[in-house]
C-alpha cells in the first residue's frame, strides 16, 4: 500500500518512529520504548530491511500541544514531531498508565492529527506503572484510541510494571512470560507487517491545503452537467 | 489602489484589567462610534462579523451597517463574515442588495462558513455539510444577484419557481463578494472559479496556512480565466495593538492578550507575535511589519486590522484609530504602491464595477400587474436610467 495507490516499495528502508510520553528524564517509559525499537530494528535488519529510528518525546512538545489545542495550530517543534509520526513506516507507542488510562499529554498528541493520518499504519503500543494490575488499560484504552484512528495495531502489547524491569525470562514456577519475550514477540509482529506493507514514507506528510476536487465536482457532486458562472 | 480598514468580530468581552464587562448596548453603540471614527481618521473599509450567541452582539449586520452608512460619507462597509451555510442565500440577496441602495453602493461581503458548532442546528443546518453547504448557498446566490427570475432546485433549502430577489442591485452591479477561508482548499477553489476575492483571515494562523492558500486561489483564478495570477483579488488580516514607545504597548496589552477569547491561556504574547501578524509595539514596527506581508503573498489589494476585541475599552480602540489612520496607513499606503505593477487590480468598489460594466443602468423588475390595484406599472424607470452616479 502506498499513499499514491501504486505497487508497494517493499525493498526499501523503512523509517520507523517511536513516540514516548514519560514525564520524567530518564523514565521506565522511555526505557521500555527503546527496547521496543531495538528489537523492532533487529528485526527488520534480519529481514534484510535497513530502519532509520525517529524517537519523539511528547515532554519535549508537552507546552507546544497545550497551546495547539487552544490556538489551532503548533510551533515548528511540534510540527516536525506531528510530521516524524504520521510519516512513518511503522509506530511505537508507549505511555505510563495514570488513573486507569494514558496520560492527557498522550491522549493530546494524537487528537491534534490530522484526520486519517495514522489510517493502516502498523503500530506496536507499550505501557507502563507502577503494578501489573494496570496491564489491561493497553485494551481498554490505547487499542480503541489507536483503532479509532484506523492505525494497524498489532495483536501484542507490551506493559511492563516496575518489577518487571527486576526479573528475568521465566522460571519454572512462573507460567508468565517474561517482559524480554513480551518485547520480542511485539517486536517480531511490527517489524513483519512492516515488512510486508512496503514504504509509505517516502510520500512525505499529508498536504492540508492540496485542493483534491476541482469546482465543478463540488458544485454538482452527483456529477450533472457544468455550469459555468 | 490598496484598501485599508479594520474588522470586528463583535465580541462583548470582560476588560481584565477592571474586571468591567461593557453592556450590549454600549458595545453596540461603541462598534457605531468606532466605524465613524475609521472613516474620520481615513481608513476606506469597516467589516462586521456575524454571529448568534453570546458573547457575540452582531446577529443582524445589515442593521448595524445601514445605520452606520447614515451617519458615514465615505467608508466602505463590508462584513466579516457573513455566514453563507446557516443564512438562507435568498435573505442574504435582499438584504446586502437592499443595503447596496441605502448605502449608495458602500458596500461588499465577505463569505464564511462559520465555526461554532451549534449555530448550525438552530438554523436546520449541520457543520459537517459546511463546504457543500457554502458552495451550494453562494452558486444561488450569485444567480439571485444576477437573474432577474430564478427557477432553482438544491439539496438544502426549498425550491425556487419564478423567484426574483427585490430590490435588485443597485445599478444592475451585485456588491463584490470576498470569500474567507483559512484552511479549505475549495474555498480558495470557490472564490478563483467565481473570480471574486479571497480574504484569508490570518489573524490567528502562521505566514506559512497564508502562502499556500493565497498561491491556491491565485493559480486557480488565472486557470479560471478571470486575468494572471497576480492579478488576483486578494485580503489579508491583521491585529495590532500600538504606542510610541513598543514597551509600554507591550505591558499595556498582555493583559487583553493572556485572557483574550480564542488563543487566550495559550501560547505566549510573544509566541503568538513571532507565528502570526499580531504585531504589539510602536507604529513603526507596525509598517514594517506589514509592509512585507506582500513579500509573502504578492501585492493585494485589502488589509484589514482587528483592534478592537478582547475587552479592550472604546477610549483605547479610539487612540488605535488614531495611530493607525495619521501614522501607518498613510505610510503603508505610500510604501506599498511603490513597485507595484500597474496590472494588479485597484482594490474593488462599487464605482470601479459600474464602469467596467460600461455604466450603470435601472435594475428594477417591474411586475406585470400590483397585487394592490391590479394595474400595470408606467414604465417610469426610463426617465432615470443612465442617471448619473
Amino acid at each position: 500500500m502506498t499513499a499514491d495507490g501504486g505497487t508497494p516499495d517493499r525493498s526499501g528502508p523503512r523509517r520507523l518512529a517511536v513516540v514516548s510520553s514519560g514525564l520524567r528524564e530518564p523514565s521506565s517509559t522511555r526505557l521500555l520504548a527503546d527496547r521496543l525499537a531495538d528489537a523492532t530494528a533487529r528485526e527488520l535488519r534480519r529481514r534484510g530491511i535497513d530502519v532509520t529510528v525517529d524517537v519523539v518525546e511528547l515532554r519535549e512538545v508537552a507546552t507546544d500541544l497545550t497551546g495547539m489545542l487552544l490556538s489551532g495550530f503548533g510551533s515548528a517543534a511540534l510540527r516536525h514531531a506531528i510530521d516524524t509520526v504520521t510519516t512513518a513506516d511503522g509506530v511505537i507507542a508507549v505511555t505510563p498508565i495514570f488513573s486507569g488510562s494514558y496520560t492527557g499529554l498522550f491522549k493530546t498528541f494524537f487528537d491534534v492529527l490530522e484526520h486519517g493520518s495514522l489510517a493502516g499504519t502498523p503500530v506496536l503500543m507499550g505501557a507502563t506503572a507502577g503494578t501489573a494490575r494496570h496491564s489491561l488499560a493497553l485494551e481498554h484504552a490505547v487499542r480503541p484510541l489507536l483503532s479509532y484512528l484506523r492505525a494497524a495495531v498489532v495483536p501484542t502489547g507490551v506493559f511492563a510494571a516496575t518489577e518487571d524491569f527486576g526479573r528475568s525470562a521465566g522460571t519454572a514456577d512462573d507460567d508468565a512470560t517474561s517482559l524480554a519475550d513480551r518485547v520480542e514477540r511485539g517486536a517480531y509482529e511490527l517489524a513483519e507487517m512492516m515488512a510486508s506493507r512496503g514504504r509509505r514514507s517516502a510520500a512525505g506528510p499529508v498536504d492540508p491545503f492540496a485542493l483534491t476536487a476541482d469546482f465543478a465536482s463540488l458544485l454538482n457532486p452527483e456529477g450533472a452537467a457544468d455550469s459555468r458562472p | 489602489m490598496m484598501q485599508f480598514g479594520i474588522f470586528t468580530v463583535s465580541d462583548i468581552t470582560t476588560d481584565p484589567t477592571t474586571g468591567r464587562t461593557p453592556s450590549e448596548a454600549e458595545r453596540i453603540k461603541a462598534v457605531v462610534a468606532i466605524a465613524k471614527k475609521a472613516e474620520e481618521v481615513g481608513l476606506d473599509v469597516v467589516a462586521l462579523g456575524e454571529h448568534h450567541n453570546p458573547p457575540f452582539f452582531s446577529s443582524s449586520p445589515t442593521t448595524t451597517l445601514a445605520y452606520v452608512a447614515a451617519q458615514t460619507e465615505r467608508i466602505l462597509l463590508s462584513t466579516a463574515t457573513t455566514l453563507i451555510t446557516t443564512n438562507d442565500p435568498v435573505k442574504i440577496a435582499e438584504d446586502y442588495a437592499m443595503l447596496q441602495h441605502l448605502a449608495d453602493g458602500r458596500v461588499d461581503l465577505m463569505m464564511g462558513r462559520g465555526n461554532t458548532g451549534p449555530v448550525y442546528p438552530w438554523f436546520g443546518k449541520d457543520i459537517r455539510q459546511g463546504i457543500p453547504l457554502a458552495v451550494e448557498s453562494y452558486a444561488l446566490l450569485h444567480r439571485l444577484w444576477r437573474e432577474d427570475v430564478v427557477d432553482w432546485q438544491g439539496r438544502f433549502r426549498t425550491p425556487l419557481q419564478s423567484f426574483t430577489s427585490t430590490p435588485r442591485p443597485l445599478d444592475g452591479i451585485p456588491p463584490f463578494v470576498w470569500h474567507g477561508s483559512i484552511r479549505s482548499p475549495e474555498i480558495a477553489e470557490q472564490a478563483a472559479y467565481y473570480g471574486d476575492g479571497f480574504f484569508h483571515n490570518n489573524i490567528f494562523w502562521p505566514m506559512e496556512h497564508t502562502v499556500r492558500m493565497v498561491e491556491l486561489y491565485r493559480q486557480r483564478f488565472e486557470h479560471y480565466g478571470h486575468g494572471r495570477a497576480d492579478q488576483a483579488i486578494v485580503g489579508l488580516g491583521g491585529q495590532v495593538f500600538m504606542r510610541k514607545d513598543s514597551q509600554a504597548a507591550v505591558r499595556e496589552f498582555r493583559p487583553y492578550f493572556d485572557n483574550a477569547p480564542v488563543y487566550g491561556h495559550g501560547p505566549s504574547l510573544e509566541e503568538f507575535s513571532a507565528q502570526t501578524p499580531l504585531t504589539v509595539g510602536s507604529p513603526q514596527q507596525v509598517i514594517d511589519r506589514y509592509a512585507a506581508m506582500r513579500d509573502h503573498v504578492g501585492d493585494y489589494q485589502r488589509q484589514l486590522f482587528l483592534i478592537d476585541h478582547a475587552g479592550l475599552p472604546l477610549a483605547t480602540v479610539l487612540e488605535q484609530l488614531e495611530l493607525l489612520g495619521g501614522e501607518v496607513v498613510p505610510v503603508l499606503r505610500k510604501e506599498l504602491a511603490v513597485n507595484r505593477p500597474a496590472h494588479v487590480p485597484d482594490a474593488p468598489t462599487h464605482a470601479g464595477l459600474v464602469a467596467a460594466a460600461g455604466g450603470s443602468k435601472d435594475a428594477t423588475v417591474y411586475a406585470a400587474a400590483d397585487d394592490v390595484t391590479g394595474a400595470s406599472p408606467e414604465p417610469a424607470a426610463a426617465a432615470t436610467t443612465g442617471r448619473e452616479r
